[in-house]
């Protein structure tokens, strides 16, 4: 019996008068993992951010379901707290705040919410370097303001901790339109792959099938003008990196 | 001619943001109404002052009387009536009080409240001593045998007049004479109290020292006087700390600060201005004009200013420094928090005057709720200060749509030698910074705060550790309610 983890029912959004998603339907149950693949500019990105309560898109009409709860009513921490994870493309720069200091919020406010006892510095600082050592990330990065002056890679392997660190039940990792540093990405996908189990979820985002050659997906759909126009398994990502996009957007 | 009140009224300290708003229930010996040559007497009498100082009092008073209140800062504010002031009141005790245990216990209960223990052997295991001062006195100073064993003075200004006349006589109202500006001749006229300090020779100081400026009485100006001379070779770290009870009516504190630093010696001023902002309509909170400036007068001295900012309806203070020195150093690093509908104008002053005189200015100013702020800085070099150097930085942080911020520096330089650099941002906390925090799990006020605490870092991290965590604390306190 499969329990339905995210339950996305004809999902309407705009930013300002642009409508980008039109109609969006997907579940994905405990353990799944499914990519979602499509041209650039067809607002993959948008999916994730309303996924997450991004300000600045308006929900116009359907419901999503998150176990259960519906997922559009929630804070944007509420949804964090609730074990939803972005992995982002271009994480933002907060200067003055080190990787530690920031990270110790976020556990502790996940862990209040979960009503487990916070951890102290020192509980804490260990915790963050042995899973930095499993990433090969240096414990000097640790002391660094949060993604000031980082390499893509470096960021990429940030992302990749606070999902160690934070431990969440669906994650979305978007890479919807981004030259990938493969190394990094490597990086990000094992750390990915560790957290699959029969009750994590996850939806990766992204335009190009090498990143599904590390993230072997359950399943695939390819998402164009703000819908899903068609859905398989993991040959359909590979059917699209042969034959482009095209076939799919003629169809509808 | 005094007369004797009590003061029962109690503020109401449930829901409020300001911990620091009670008021201490304590009978006390104040002046009446209003600003005359016959108060100024009675302040001098009731000190028991020497001559010389009566007469400096009654020169400032009758050059103040011939000054206009200035109007050129960034400020409104309802014009100050200065006959309807109180200018002296002191906690009531039958005779001064020689050791700790002599002190009113409810005077030493407020200070408790504040967070300041003044039983010596609770004070962090001699790491800081203190001098509070209630009103227009001070009530208490900590460890003063221990510090002189090693010659530190550091007493109430009102006794250092008297034991100590010649070190007092000789430099206060040197570095800001009377004749400066016009809160600083009212000042200079009416002070009643303050911290003296003394460091002699080649003496590092063996602990922090520290003032804590506590306004209690209703309608009472505090004009206190701080004055601080390290002699050559000496090292001192000074740490001073401001509260006052929660009034509808605004009041008025007008401070001096004068430091002198000789060849070789080096100063640290840290203040945490915390005195009560007003509510967040604006009403009451005090009004905050304070002169403060050193002079680095030998070779080689060094001050360096951090001040954190957070309290106050109005400030109007620029801690300066005037490098007379060869090779002088001074610093400055701000952080100026307003929120609601606090104002503040606020910088700094580097006076270049000596050969190779170096300065540097870290400016962090945050502004909320409807509140409006202003750096205003000036960097002078002088035709004979060779090598100057400068480094100016003014960052300004603006939350929400409904404050204001203002950077005004203003550079004169007359020696064609002179490296100054200037930078200036003025910036919003991003929509994206508060995305990413709150998708981890981070609460919209608590990302502010992050965000906020990282921007001001590079301040912070000049103040010492346990007043550095208490001033966090504080800016959280501000901030709360800025956001949403």
């Amino acid at each position: 019996m499969k329990t339905p983890l995210l339950e996305i029912e004809d999902l309407c959004a705009r930013v300002a008068d642009k409508e980008i998603i039109k109609g969006f339907n997907l579940t994905i149950n405990e353990g799944e993992v499914h990519a979602i693949m499509g041209p650039n500019g067809a607002g993959k990105s948008t999916l994730s951010h309303v996924l997450c309560g991004k300000p600045g898109y308006e929900i116009t009409a359907g419901t999503v379901r998150y176990k259960g709860k519906n997922l559009l009513a929630m804070a944007p921490e509420e949804r964090a707290r609730e074990g939803i994870f972005l992995i982002m493309q271009y994480p933002v720069e907060i200067p003055g705040v080190p990787v530690t200091t920031f990270l110790k919020h976020a556990v502790n406010a996940i862990r209040q919410h979960r009503n487990e006892p916070e951890l102290d510095t020192m509980e804490f600082i260990k915790l963050l370097r042995e899973e930095g050592k499993k990433l090969g990330i240096n414990p000097d990065m640790l002391k660094r303001p949060i993604n000031v002056g980082f390499s893509g890679g470096e960021k990429k392997r940030l992302e990749a901790l606070q999902l160690a660190v934070l431990k969440p039940q669906f994650s979305i990792l978007d890479e919807a339109d981004s030259g990938l540093d493969v190394d990094a990405m490597k990086v990000v996908a094992e750390a990915i792959n560790a957290e699959r189990t029969e009750h994590n979820a996850m939806l990766v985002i992204t335009h190009y099938q090498r990143l599904l050659k590390d993230i072997v997906p359950d399943y695939v759909h390819i998402y164009a003008d703000g819908h899903i126009v068609a859905s398989g398994n993991k040959d359909l990502a590979r059917e699209v990196e042969e034959q482009g996009y095209a076939q799919f957007l003629k169809e509808k | 001619m005094t007369t004797e009140q009590e003061k029962p009224e109690i503020a109401d300290e449930s829901g409020d943001k300001y911990k620091y708003g009670f008021v201490t229930d304590i009978a006390s010996d104040t002046a009446p109404k209003g600003l005359s040559e016959d108060i100024i007497r009675l302040i001098s009498q009731k000190k028991g002052e020497p001559d010389w100082l009566l007469e400096r009092r009654l020169e400032a008073f009758r050059f103040w009387q011939k000054l206009k209140e200035p109007t050129w800062a960034k400020l409104s504010y309802d014009k100050i009536d200065y006959q309807d002031l109180y200018y002296y009141s002191a906690p009531k005790q039958k005779v001064a009080p020689k050791s700790l245990d002599e002190v009113d216990p409810e005077l030493l209960k407020t200070y408790e409240k504040l967070g300041i223990p003044l039983k010596e052997q609770e004070v962090l295991s001699g790491v800081v001593a203190v001098d509070a001062v209630f009103d227009s006195v001070s009530v208490a100073t900590t460890y003063r045998a221990k510090l002189a064993e090693k010659g530190v003075i550091f007493c109430p200004i009102s006794e250092a007049v008297k034991e100590y006349p010649e070190l007092v006589k000789k430099y206060l109202g040197s570095v800001v004479p009377y004749t400066d500006n016009f809160f600083a001749a009212l000042n200079s006229a009416v002070f009643t109290d303050g911290s003296f300090v003394y460091i002699p020779k080649g003496v590092r100081c063996p602990m922090e020292l520290s003032t804590y400026f506590r306004i209690n009485a209703q309608n009472t100006g505090q004009f206190e006087r701080t004055l601080i001379v390290a002699d050559e070779g000496s090292y001192v770290s000074y740490l001073e700390g401001c509260t006052a009870p929660q009034r509808d009516e605004n009041q008025l504190h007008a401070a001096i600060v004068e430091i002198v630093v000789l060849k070789d010696a080096e100063v640290k001023y840290s203040t945490v201005q915390n005195w009560y902002p007003g509510d967040k309509d604006g009403k009451g909170g005090v009004y905050n004009f304070v002169t403060k400036r050193a002079a680095c007068r030998g070779a080689n001295s060094k001050v360096s200013w951090t001040q954190v900012e957070t309290g106050s309806a109005i400030t109007w203070k620029y801690p300066s420094c005037i490098l007379q020195g060869d090779n002088s150093v001074g610093e400055f690093y701000s952080v100026a928090i307003t929120n609601n509908r606090q104002q503040a104008d606020t910088g700094t002053k580097m006076i270049h005057l000596g050969r190779n005189t170096s300065s540097k200015i870290i400016s962090k100013g945050i502004s909320a709720g409807r509140s409006n702020q202003t750096y205003r800085g000036l960097v002078k070099v002088s035709p004979n200060a060779a090598n100057a150097r400068n480094y100016s930085q003014c960052d300004s942080l603006l939350i929400g749509p409904d404050c204001g911020s203002h950077t005004i520096p203003y550079v004169e330089n007359r020696n064609k030698t002179a490296k100054l650099e200037h930078e200036a941002t003025t910036s919003k906390i991003s929509e994206e910074q508060l995305f990413y925090c709150q998708q981890r799990g981070i609460g919209e006020e608590e990302a502010v705060s992050l965000i906020v605490n990282g921007f001001c870092k590079e301040v912070m991290q000049h103040l010492p550790l346990e007043f550095a965590i208490e001033a966090a604390k504080l800016i959280n306190i501000s901030l709360e309610g800025s956001v949403g």
